[in-house]
């Protein structure tokens, strides 16, 4: 049981990483209605600007952390001004196919200013067992049970990090003046200009804040894999998230993350032998796969509503 | 036609506008008409005459559609608006209630009138006052506030439409196409409500509507539409007892049956302008 319990609660907490960079589409989507294809590309561009500003500008870690906060505004702000606004009113077709374009161009800008080498990213969080940790700190252990002992620090900090994020999110979408726009906007673009909601300011801070959720991502997964370019693939671990949790919804991407994050680990070590094990790479996607007959708007996802 | 003596008061007065989509569509030819203040005006025709255009051309949502005045200008209270956004439009007091209801479909009923408010920044006590005020309106809104605007009836989805609209506190209303798709009694009750705001919150009304017979019972003013020019104008009586647009609109023949083959169209009318 208690080897249960500790695969189920390290699948839980690797699955609490797939929601950071889930959380990034849900935005997108929830204000404009499109799968932002390069939510990956921002991740990486983020942590990329995070690492180069410090190895190639010397900049302090509080430095190059406003700085490329301040670098992902202007990056959002500008997708706006350049590539969304001439698309008002387009079908989202359009817009899903600009947002691969804009892939493209993020990754090799994120390039060209950082260079393509490998580097490490250091934010001074311990990769251990919190049992390690907290006598580090001169903390007594005795009262921790042992499942919990073997939890990894940085994974609890990214958890809370990730909680603390949704939570935030979900009350801003849900109760704030803004918030509202940006549902109304996802639903009907030209509704939402006409009840007089500006949507060039709207996306601005859509594609802000996403650009935010997007450096937390690519700190937490930079710190735990190293800045590289295969940063732009822990987006395809969104997918079977967003399927899910639902693509517009913000707690369903941590519930999402949750559960494709332990069924992942659970099947990996109870089914994976019978198949020779490597399935935790796929495993997800089959999942999403069947939930897709059974639920296609995801859990809690909002349903299409079609009138007769 | 007796229009032009109180000119000065209008609220919003369109001069001789030309609209094109995409750069070659040419869709409103040379369109003057004003809305004086707490007039109700209607704007009739069919399907294609330019109704909504001109209300889109106004209301400056053309943008989004690749349309364009490209002649003539728009006043309202003598500003000119053609480039202005939709939102500080809004602002200004101008709002339109687009065909077709447009609700925002998985927001609640009372989201929806919320969103109507979002140019009033955070004055939240006006804009409390202002929700009641549209619940006193709409009392089956406030039935069904809770619900998802997706899942409620046509009818109840005009209503928040229109609610939404009044929500920005506005002194003129665009409301295009009203009746579509409602039962008659349905569109009775919301040109009823119509007229109630006109006079109770003295707001006008723009009117898009191709029921012509229900348009003119509740508008001061009719301006009729055909390929994108004013064909004629008058107030509302001289235009339900002119005996085209009987025939033409209403549907009744001065001189019993008629057969299609005998039916007349305006020729286009000397423009003096352009």
């Amino acid at each position: 049981m208690s080897f249960f319990l500790e695969v189920l609660i390290g699948g839980l907490l690797a699955g609490i990483m797939y929601s950071l960079v889930a959380l990034g589409f849900v935005l997108i989507y929830k204000a404009s209605g499109v799968f932002n294809f390069a939510q990956g590309a921002m991740v990486f561009f983020a942590a990329l600007t995070f690492v180069g500003a410090q190895e190639k500008l010397g900049f302090p870690i509080w430095a190059a952390l406003i700085f490329s906060l301040i670098l992902m505004i202007i990056l959002g702000v500008l997708t706006e001004k350049v590539v969304l606004r001439p698309l008002v009113n387009q079908p989202p077709i359009s817009l899903f196919m600009v947002t691969i374009g804009l892939t493209f161009f993020v990754e090799g800008l994120a390039q060209l200013m950082w260079g393509t080498k490998v580097y490490p990213l250091e934010l001074g969080i311990p990769d251990e067992p919190i049992a390690i940790t907290l006598t580090r700190w001169g903390l007594n252990t005795d009262a921790v049970p042992n499942v919990l002992k073997e939890i990894n620090s940085f994974d609890l900090i990214a958890a809370i990090v990730a909680g603390t994020l949704v939570a935030a999110l979900a009350i801003f979408f849900q109760i704030t003046r803004v918030g509202r726009a940006l549902r109304a906007v996802a639903d009907d673009h030209q509704a939402a200009l006409s009840v007089g909601i500006p949507l060039k300011t709207i996306w601005a801070i859509v594609w802000s804040v996403a650009g935010f959720v997007a450096l937390v991502a690519g700190l937490m997964w930079g710190a735990r894999n190293g800045v590289q370019f295969a940063l732009v693939f822990v987006a395809l671990k969104a997918l079977p998230v967003l399927i899910l949790g639902g693509f517009d919804s913000v707690p369903g991407a941590i519930v999402g993350g949750l559960i494709i994050g332990a069924l992942e680990k659970l099947a990996e070590v109870y089914i994976g032998p019978y198949f020779g094990g490597g399935i935790e790479i796929w495993f997800a996607y089959v999942a999403a796969l069947l939930f897709l007959l059974v639920r296609p708007e995801g859990l809690f996802g909002e349903k299409q509503i079609d009138r007769v | 036609m007796g229009s032009k003596d109180n000119f000065v008061k209008a609220l919003l007065n369109i001069n001789n506008i030309e609209v094109i989509y995409d750069h070659v569509i040419l869709v409103l030819k040379g369109i003057s008409l004003h809305v004086n203040e707490g007039q109700i005006v209607a704007l009739l025709g069919a399907n294609g005459a330019g109704k909504t255009t001109t209300l889109k051309a106004v209301s400056n949502l053309l943008q989004t559609e690749r349309g364009e005045v490209t002649k003539g200008f728009i006043e309202y209270k003598g500003d000119r608006i053609e480039k202005l956004t939709p939102w500080s439009l809004v602002k200004k007091g101008v709002i339109q209630v687009m065909e077709g209801r447009h609700c925002f479909q998985h927001l609640s009923v009372e989201e929806n009138l919320l969103t109507g408010a979002f140019t009033r920044g955070n004055q939240k006590k006006a804009i409390k006052n202002d929700l009641e005020k549209v619940y006193n309106y709409f009392p089956r809104l406030k039935e069904r506030r809770r619900s998802q605007a997706g899942y409620t009836s046509g009818g109840e989805q005009q209503m928040t439409a229109i609610g939404r609209a009044l929500m920005a506190n506005p002194s003129m209303i665009l409301l295009d196409e009203p009746s579509m798709g409602l039962a008659p009694q349905l569109v009775e009750e919301i040109f009823e409500i119509v007229k109630t705001l006109n006079q109770k919150e003295k707001v006008s009304f723009l009117l898009a509507e191709q029921n012509t017979n229900i348009a003119l019972g509740y508008a001061d003013y009719g301006y009729i539409l055909e390929n994108g020019r004013i064909v004629m104008d008058g107030s509302a009586n001289e235009l339900s007892d002119n005996s085209d647009v009987k025939e033409f609109y209403l549907g009744i023949a001065s001189a019993g049956r008629k057969s299609y083959r005998d039916g007349k169209h305006y020729r286009r009318r000397k423009r003096w302008l352009a």
